[in-house]
């Protein structure tokens, strides 16, 4: 007698344990697990076609959520001395690649990283540069020069990609580094 | 009879001649230039201002094209800051160069200012352009 009510009590939680995955008729997909994952650890990638073309030909083609829309916008009405090149865009162009920087800049995005550049901002400061925003800076102080910018094959904390092998998928995280002439880090 | 025996040896040697038939962008690009001066541009005065050194006051003070493009037009080149690879110059092992004629006037502005200081002359993109359709 005693088993019966156990056995029922057991059957009776596991439906009711399982009645809202039942319910709310939820096909699971790693995929969707994938995408949570990346949303709260990443940043979008950059996906726009002409700004893969126009930016992403000299440099790896950072992604929009990485500054925030001011910055943006300070940095595409400097074009012609960009970081010391020239990368001036015809009119139409130019007003193509910055719709797509500032619809999807780090103001405006529920990527939790870039949220994390967005905040890190004071208002009055409007850094052109990724790496000179207090969120990089936290996040990159405990690397060594010789590491970066003393390593030939890095040069410059501007090139995400030389550590951060999934930077163009815009993925940052600590597992996916692997600093060239020292490998993983791990602090 | 000496008109048509003279068409058909000129659509022989166009035949002949693979790249200046193919290439519709350069044949109108040359025309363009041709008509804004460019009379006296040559593939030899291409290859020669492709490897002339200017002097700059700032970041990376000697600049060349083959600064980022290297000297040999067939192999891929390297962004002197970024570097980023770059495809080779050459149209004949990348023929996608030099087929769009809106890409080729974007990179002679942003590169001719970034190396010379200044934009190409109609002359000087000829000659660049006779240089690398090869």
């Amino acid at each position: 007698m005693k088993n019966t009510l156990a056995i029922t009590a057991v059957i009776f939680t596991l439906a009711f344990v399982s009645l809202p995955v039942v319910w709310s008729d939820s096909d699971f997909r790693w995929g969707e697990l994938d995408e949570y994952k990346h949303r709260s650890s990443g940043v979008a990638a950059a996906i726009d076609p002409v700004y893969q073309e126009e930016c992403g030909s000299c440099h790896m083609a950072y992604s929009p959520g990485l500054l925030p829309s001011s910055s943006w916008m300070k940095l595409m009405s400097g074009l012609e001395n960009h970081f010391g090149d020239n990368a001036e865009l015809d009119a139409e162009t130019q007003k193509s690649v910055t719709t797509f920087l500032l619809s999807n800049s780090a103001d405006r995005s529920d990527y939790r990283r870039s949220q994390k550049f967005s905040r890190s901002i004071q208002n009055d400061n409007v850094p052109i540069r990724i790496s000179e925003t207090p969120y990089f800076r936290h996040e990159h102080d405990e690397i060594p020069g010789r590491m970066v910018t003393g390593n030939p094959e890095v040069k410059s904390f501007s090139h995400c990609n030389a550590c951060h092998t999934k930077a163009e998928q815009g993925l940052f995280n600590e597992h996916d580094v692997r600093i060239p002439g020292f490998g993983k880090w791990d602090d | 009879m000496k008109t048509p025996y003279l068409i058909f040896m000129l659509l022989i040697s166009t035949q002949i001649n693979p790249a200046q038939a193919e290439n519709n962008t350069v044949t109108t690009l040359l025309q363009t230039y041709a008509s804004l001066g460019a009379t006296e541009a040559s593939a030899a005065q291409g290859k020669q201002l492709w490897r002339k050194v200017f002097l700059s006051n700032s970041e990376y003070s000697e600049r060349s094209c083959a600064s980022c493009h290297t000297e040999d037009l067939t192999a891929p080149g390297k962004h002197i800051k970024t570097g980023k690879s770059i495809k080779p110059m050459a149209s004949s092992v990348n023929p996608e160069r030099l087929s769009d004629k809106k890409k080729v006037e974007k990179w002679f502005k942003r590169n001719c200012k970034w190396t010379m200081g200044r934009e190409c002359t109609a002359q000087e993109k000829a000659s660049f352009l006779l240089y690398l359709n090869n």
